[in-house]
Parts: structure tokens; sequence; C-alpha cells
């Protein structure tokens, strides 16, 4: 086991985020093949179900099964987090890597420009997308795509060029190296700490922006599963069934929270100066 | 100092002009043909002919832009290509919901925040400082909506004490009614924006801490607590100011949805409309608004920063 999984296992924080992000992808991976029920089966005679046999959560104002809806919607947050993850991945590699290893005045207009695009909020490049090509899931993955690469290019950069300037990416440039050669084996493996946790956290992000969107209209169609949907058909009743929003609401929090808990553990696992500080001044497991 | 304000500023500027070009770029070019995409796929060529002439889509892209970021420059963020009203005059209505809105969420999320991440801090290793932050964590990972609709349930449904949607007909010609609508839009913002901005103050307090002239005015005889709070709080205010700063755009994000729960005929509920009837050339001026909004905070708060903080000044 390498030596940043262990101590991420040994701190309650990380087991609790590891734990928590397997069982929702296990979930996600199971409602592909089974739900207790079909989540679209309508079934007016038994709306309004209250939460017990056959039904665990109850029903919604069409008689579909909340328990079948939430598990389905876990597909959708599973696609749209790990989709805005690759995205991210992609534009921060790439926009790091253009600001820190290019000729000077490519890696100071790029630099600017991720100062800049830093101050765009997700919401806002998600409207500009969707205004354009409408809503779908597609803009709930690119919208945080962009939004965290551009965050994950800031905090990579000056990473990649302290690396950049050790002896073994000299050694290895003297060695015959290509810069891409170089890049590949010496540079991304060194950031690759700096750079998993950022990408832990932009898929806290997604999984909330894809509820806030879809809930705006900007995400999931209505005919496709998803905690935000689900949100938004049930707001509709919450006077006269004010207990059956719960339900996705604590799907979306759960997931959220063991992403951003798992960042941070990764963050004390993989930064040897927080573990060693944490360790001499006794910090409670789960930290801010 | 003035050269710094100038760098800044110049930085500012360039900020605002890349926005601009991205919004159009992205709003006018990327879609191919804007005037087929509002006339509707059903429509005549003649008609999407005609309305590319009226919206004057047919000149070149840079005499487009020129025209309209001149137009913003003056005052005059254009009009709706459907119902021919100035983009400026809704805004500025619309402003007065979200506006006041901000500030009580702003506020709140402060009176949640600053006290008690300090108290987080001061308390941690005991039990009261681990179920602080633990709280915190969880609440910062509850989405907005949500966290609006629990409000909605506990204090307009069951206890019935607040209005749970909706906004006075007449705004602030009731100012008390109105002011009601927007306590429970402005709570849910503040909580969960309040609880990032807790972890925050928290993990500030920690590090100052740790700052030798804390320890030397423990060592001096104040309490460790006491000299935290005495010499260690004030220093971190700075880094508080900085991350609200950032926590602005939160709570215009969190506004969006927030207005669309509640619905409130705030900025944000007009920027969904519009996103939805594909009025391009408002949207278009509306986002340029808020990122100059969210750019000109981040501009003023690093300008704080640099001029409260000696060292940041003697560095420049």
């Amino acid at each position: 086991m390498p030596n940043w999984l262990r101590v991420l296992w040994g701190g309650a924080t990380g087991r609790f985020g590891l734990i928590t992000v397997l069982v929702i992808a296990l979930v996600a991976l199971i409602s592909v093949f089974w739900t207790p029920f079909n989540p679209f089966d309508a079934n007016v005679r038994d709306r309004w179900a209250a939460p017990g046999w056959p039904h665990l959560l109850g029903t919604d104002n069409t008689g579909r099964d909340i328990l079948s809806l939430v598990m389905a919607g876990t597909r959708t947050t599973v696609f749209v987090s790990v989709g805005a993850g690759i995205v991210a991945t992609v534009v921060g590699i790439a926009l790091a890597a253009l600001g820190a290893l290019t000729a000077r005045w490519i890696r100071e207009t790029v630099a600017v420009l991720v100062d800049i695009l830093i101050a765009f909020p997700v919401l806002i490049i998600a409207m500009m997308i969707s205004s354009v090509w409408g809503g779908s899931l597609w803009v709930v993955i690119w919208a945080v795509g962009i939004g965290f690469g551009v965050n994950i290019a800031r905090v990579t950069r000056p990473e990649l060029r302290r690396v950049q300037q050790s002896d073994f990416v000299l050694a290895g440039r003297a060695a015959g190296l290509t810069p891409a050669q170089n890049l590949l084996r010496h540079l991304l493996p060194n950031v690759a700490p700096v750079f998993i946790v950022q990408l832990s956290w932009s898929m806290a992000v997604a999984v909330l922006a894809e509820a806030g969107l879809s809930y705006l209209g900007f995400g999931a169609s209505v005919v496709e599963p998803s905690w935000g949907i689900l949100l938004s058909d049930l707001q509709r009743y919450i006077s006269i069934h004010p207990l059956s929003v719960i339900w996705p609401g604590l799907a979306i929090t759960i997931t959220v929270l063991a992403l951003n808990l798992l960042g941070d553990a990764l963050r004390e696992a993989t930064d040897p100066t927080l573990r060693h500080r944490s360790a001499e001044t006794h910090t409670p497991a789960v930290v801010a | 100092m003035i050269r710094y304000t100038l760098t800044r500023g110049v930085l500012l500027i360039a900020g605002l002009l890349v926005s601009s070009v991205l919004i159009f770029l992205t709003l006018r070019v990327f879609p191919g043909d804007v005037a087929q995409l509002i006339a509707g796929t059903q429509a005549s060529p003649a008609t999407v002919e005609a309305l590319r002439e009226a919206l004057g889509f047919n000149r070149p892209l840079v005499v487009q832009y020129g025209e309209w970021i001149g137009g913003v420059l003056s005052g005059d963020l254009g009009t709706s290509q459907l119902s021919g009203a100035s983009v400026g005059a809704e805004l500025a209505e619309k402003a007065q919901v979200t506006v006041p809105l901000g500030l009580m969420a702003l506020v709140i999320a402060m009176l949640i925040a600053v006290p008690l991440g300090i108290l987080s801090a001061l308390w941690r290793g005991r039990a009261s400082g681990t179920a602080l932050s633990v709280t915190a964590q969880a609440l910062a990972a509850v989405p907005v909506i949500w966290a609006g609709m629990m409000l909605i349930v506990v204090f307009a449904v069951w206890l019935g004490w607040l209005p749970a949607q909706g906004f006075p007909r007449g705004g602030w010609d009731h100012p008390w009614q109105a002011f009601r609508a927007l306590i429970l839009p402005a709570l849910t913002i503040g909580i969960v924006e309040g609880a990032m901005l807790l972890r925050f103050v928290r993990s500030a307090t920690l590090q100052a801490r740790g700052q030798d002239f804390v320890r030397t005015a423990a060592a001096k005889g104040l309490s460790r607590n006491r000299a935290l709070v005495q010499h260690g709080i004030p220093a971190v205010g700075l880094s508080i100011v900085t991350v609200l700063g950032l926590q602005v755009a939160g709570i215009i994000v969190g506004s969006v949805v927030i207005e669309q729960l509640f619905t409130l005929p705030g900025i944000g509920r007009m920027l969904v409309a519009d996103v939805g009837t594909r009025d391009l050339i408002k949207v278009q001026s509306e986002l340029l608004v808020l990122t100059g909004l969210v750019l000109v905070v981040g501009f003023v708060v690093d300008l704080i920063h640099h001029f409260v903080d000696p060292r940041q000044r003697e560095a420049a």
C-alpha cells in the first residue's frame, strides 16, 4: 500500500471520505442494473405513499418510488462529477504547463488570463454555455471543468515551476529527455499530490453544481434521473409533503461532504509539512 | 503605493476587457447563426434575414463588439431583443431586491463565521470545538436550494412565522413586508456561506496562534487565549477580508438559485429567465455586469489588503 494511502486510511476523515465515495460509486453501479422499482414508473394509486414497505422512502406525486429515483440520481451525479473531473484535469494541466514551461511572454500572458478566469463563477460559465447550446448535463461538466481547471492551473503552476528547477529534472534534460518526456516522467508525478486534492474538491463542486443547475433548468432534463430535478419536482408539494424533499438533499450533502473530507485528508496525507504540524499539535480527526 | 494601485488597476481593466471579449465570443460567435437561434428552427429564411438585419448581426463582429462596449462604457447596456426594454433600467429595478438580499446574507454570514470561527479555534481539542467545526464542515456541504427548502418547511410551513415565497408587489413601498420576504432567503445563503467562511476564520486564527508575537505575549503573562484575542485576531482580520471578497462571488451565485426558490424578482431570476428565452443581448450585458462586480470586489479587497498590511506594503 503506498504511504499516502496508509495515512489516508489512518485518519477518521480520510476513512469516512474514502468509504463513502466508494459506497456512492457502488450504488451508482448497482442502479444501472437494479433499483427496487423502475424510477420512472408512475402509479397514481400509490401516490404519496408514506415511507415503509415496499416503498422504503415513500413515493412522490405520481407514485414514483423515491428510493429508486435517488439511486438512479447517483448515476447522473457520478457521471457529471467524473466528467467534470476529467475536463478540469485536462484544462488545468494544459494551462499550468503553458504557464510554467513555455517562453516567458506566453507564461505571463497565461498567468494573467488564469487570474482573470478565476473570477468567473462556475454558474456564470454555465449560463454562458447554456444560453447558446441549451441546458444539458454537458453544460455542468464543461462549466465546472473549466472553472476548476483554472483553479487547478493556478495551484499547480508554481509547483510545476519549482519542480522544474530541481536537480532531477535538470539531470533528465542533460540525459537528453525531450521537454514532453520530462513533463510526463518527472514533472507530472511530482505535482500529482497537489493536483489530486484539487480534483477531489472540484468533484464536490460538480455535485453541487449539477443539483443547482438542474434545478434552474440548465442541467439534467426533466426525464433524466437527477437529485436536482427531484428536488425541484418535490418542491412544489413542500407545504403538503415537506419530508419528501429530505432524501435527495441528504444524498447531495453526504456526497459533497465525503468528497470534501477526502480532499482535506488527501491534502494532509500528501503534504508532509502539514502532516508534521498536525501530528505535533494533536488536531482532532475531523478538521475543517 | 501609487505604483501598486496602478498596476492592480491595469489588471482590473484588462480583466474587464478579457471578460467582455469572452462573453461576447461565447454568446455571439460560437452559436453560429444567432438570428436563427433567436427566430427558432421553424422560422423561414426571410424572417431570419429580416431579424439579422434588424439586430445588426450582419455587420462585422468587431463593429458589433465595439458598439456594445461603447454603449456599456457610456452607461447604455442595450435593449432587450424580445421586449425592447432598456436592460440597464431593468437591472436597476431588480437590484432593489438582489442588493439588499446580498448584503443581508453577507451580514448573517459574518455574524455566524467570525465569532464561531474564533471560538472553534480557541476551543480546539475540546468536544465543543470539534462539534463546531464538524457542524460547519457538514453545513458547508449542504446545497443552498435544499437549505432553503428546509428553512421554508420549518419557518413557513410548520411555524408560519415568515412568508415562504414572493415579494410584495409594490416592492419597498411596504418596507416591513419587503424585509420579511428577504429574511428566509438571506438566512439560507448566510448560513451556508457562513459555514464556509467559518472554516477560513478558524484556520486563520489557528495560524495566528502559532505566530511569534502571540507566543511572546503569552510568555509575558497573558493567557494563551487572551494573547490570541488581543494580538493574534487583529492580524487575522485581514485575511478574513480577503476571504470575504471571495465569498461575494458565492453570494452572487447563491442569490441566483435562491431567488428562483423564493420567487423573488431579482437579478438572478431575471438572468435565468433571459437565458431560457435566449435574449442573448440582454444576457450578454447582464453577465458582464455580474463578472464586473466580482472583479471590482476583488480589486477593492486587494487594495485594502495591501494598504492595511505593512508587510505587503514593504514588499512592493
